[in-house]
């Protein structure tokens, strides 16, 4: 099992745009992947899951994935979230 | 867990009918408060001088009695009890029937920063709606991956991977005019140790779906709000998964399957889908079925005790057929 925490960098907060870049990303892989949100987890590769986290500017989340390719999965994901998701 | 301050309880949006009806009479500055148990404690012991045991975490409720008691005290100049228990952190105290408590007691209050507050509501009830509230909100909670439908009148929580087809079975429901209570993040609660509760995460997103294809979906607008509804309780799991030749599907339904949600048990069921194979419909009739059920009428153990009975009569009733037998 992989984790990484990120802090979100984008002004907008995860909105229906990068919720649905993320899920995008999330299905390139078999992993199982799941973002956390305080005690909230929820499966990475639901577009309503993702934007019932509720995750605005400057909250902490855990990005897990689990499988065989977890590892590029977390580093993709992670990636989007420096990014800002192309946004600014 | 997010901390529940006084605020909070203050802020908290019951419907009319379970509303608490409080209001900030003093103490604003302990507003930040926390409150850590779902419970109270009318502190008549503890005016009278008595600290043993006392539950300072609770919030305290002055009733009649104890504003009489308080009254009485004011008389007799004697605060030195009231003092004593205001150097506990309890969260706030509220006055009940509209009472309000004398000057001598709001200063020690404010002094103590303990909010004090009032309502309307005569003790009874407001204890009540307090303990309800209050263990609605301590009560614990999850969220769950999955598709929650009333259907038939049984709240059934559709589970699985993503991508087998959840909310394209729900749509399919809805549109067989069932109702929908949230679509892939199901919040559920277990209230009162035995109910499963389950809602929307989020009020300001519920009742909106994503369907591969189309795009987010708002299924008030859409099918109107008789296809909605705010929460049910969980009373049937349908786990679905695509259809795996290797396993052994349940094929006679005798056992009772469950599965458990913070530590409450449902009655669960596993359907395998593949091309072809109408879930809605299965869904359907495992939720008539499970009422059914609760009316105490069991399909699968009905038929095999029929079939049990058959079989031994028949074995009975073939003695008299065969040859060679002496009565």
């Amino acid at each position: 099992m992989m984790t990484k925490e990120i802090i979100i960098k984008n002004r907008a907060g995860i909105h229906a745009r990068p919720a649905a870049l993320i899920v995008q990303t999330a299905n390139k892989y078999d992993s199982q992947i799941y973002l956390e949100k305080d005690s909230d987890r929820i499966n990475g590769k639901s577009i309503m899951g993702i934007i019932t986290l509720g995750a605005a500017y400057n909250s902490r989340i855990n990005i897990i994935a689990e499988g065989a390719d977890e590892k590029e999965a977390v580093e993709a994901i992670a990636k989007l979230f420096e990014n800002k998701f192309e946004e600014e | 867990m997010k901390k529940f301050t006084v605020l909070d309880l203050l802020d908290l949006d019951l419907k009319d009918n379970n509303s608490l009806n409080l209001a900030c009479i003093g103490g604003r500055a302990g507003l930040s408060r926390e409150i850590t148990v779902p419970d109270l404690n009318r502190p008549g012991l503890e005016l009278s001088g008595f600290f043993d045991n006392f539950a300072f975490q609770r919030i305290q409720i002055f009733g009649r009695g104890e504003t009489a008691y308080l009254e009485k005290l004011r008389k007799e100049n004697e605060t030195s009890s009231l003092e004593h228990m205001f150097t506990h952190p309890f969260p706030c105290c509220i006055f009940t029937h509209g009472l309000s408590p004398d000057e001598c007691f709001m200063n020690i209050a404010e002094n103590a920063k303990c909010p004090v507050l009032q309502t309307d509501l005569p003790t009874s009830n407001f204890s009540t709606r307090l303990i309800w509230a209050l263990s609605n909100i301590f009560a614990p909670r999850q969220l769950i991956h999955g598709v929650l439908v009333e259907v038939f009148g049984i709240g059934v929580l559709i589970m699985g991977e993503s991508g087998v087809g959840k909310s394209e079975i729900a749509l399919e429901l809805i549109e067989r005019s069932h109702r929908l209570i949230a679509d892939d993040a199901v919040e559920i609660k277990c209230v009162g140790g035995n109910i499963l509760m389950g809602s929307g995460a989020n009020p300001v997103i519920s009742h909106h779906m994503e369907i591969r294809g189309l795009g987010i979906i708002n299924i008030t607008h859409l099918f109107g709000v008789g296809a909605i509804r705010d929460k049910k309780q969980i009373q049937l799991i349908v786990q679905l998964e695509e259809w795996d030749t290797e396993k052994e599907y349940d094929r006679l339904g005798s056992q009772d399957n469950t599965m458990q949600l913070l530590e409450v048990k449902v009655p669960a069921l596993t359907i395998p889908v593949k091309p072809g194979r109408n879930i809605p419909i299965i869904i359907e009739t495992a939720a008539m079925n499970e009422r059914l059920k609760k009316l105490g009428y069991h399909s699968a153990k009905e038929f095999d005790e029929n079939v049990l009975k058959w079989l031994e009569s028949e074995n009975a009733r073939r003695v008299y057929f065969q040859k060679n037998v002496t009565f």
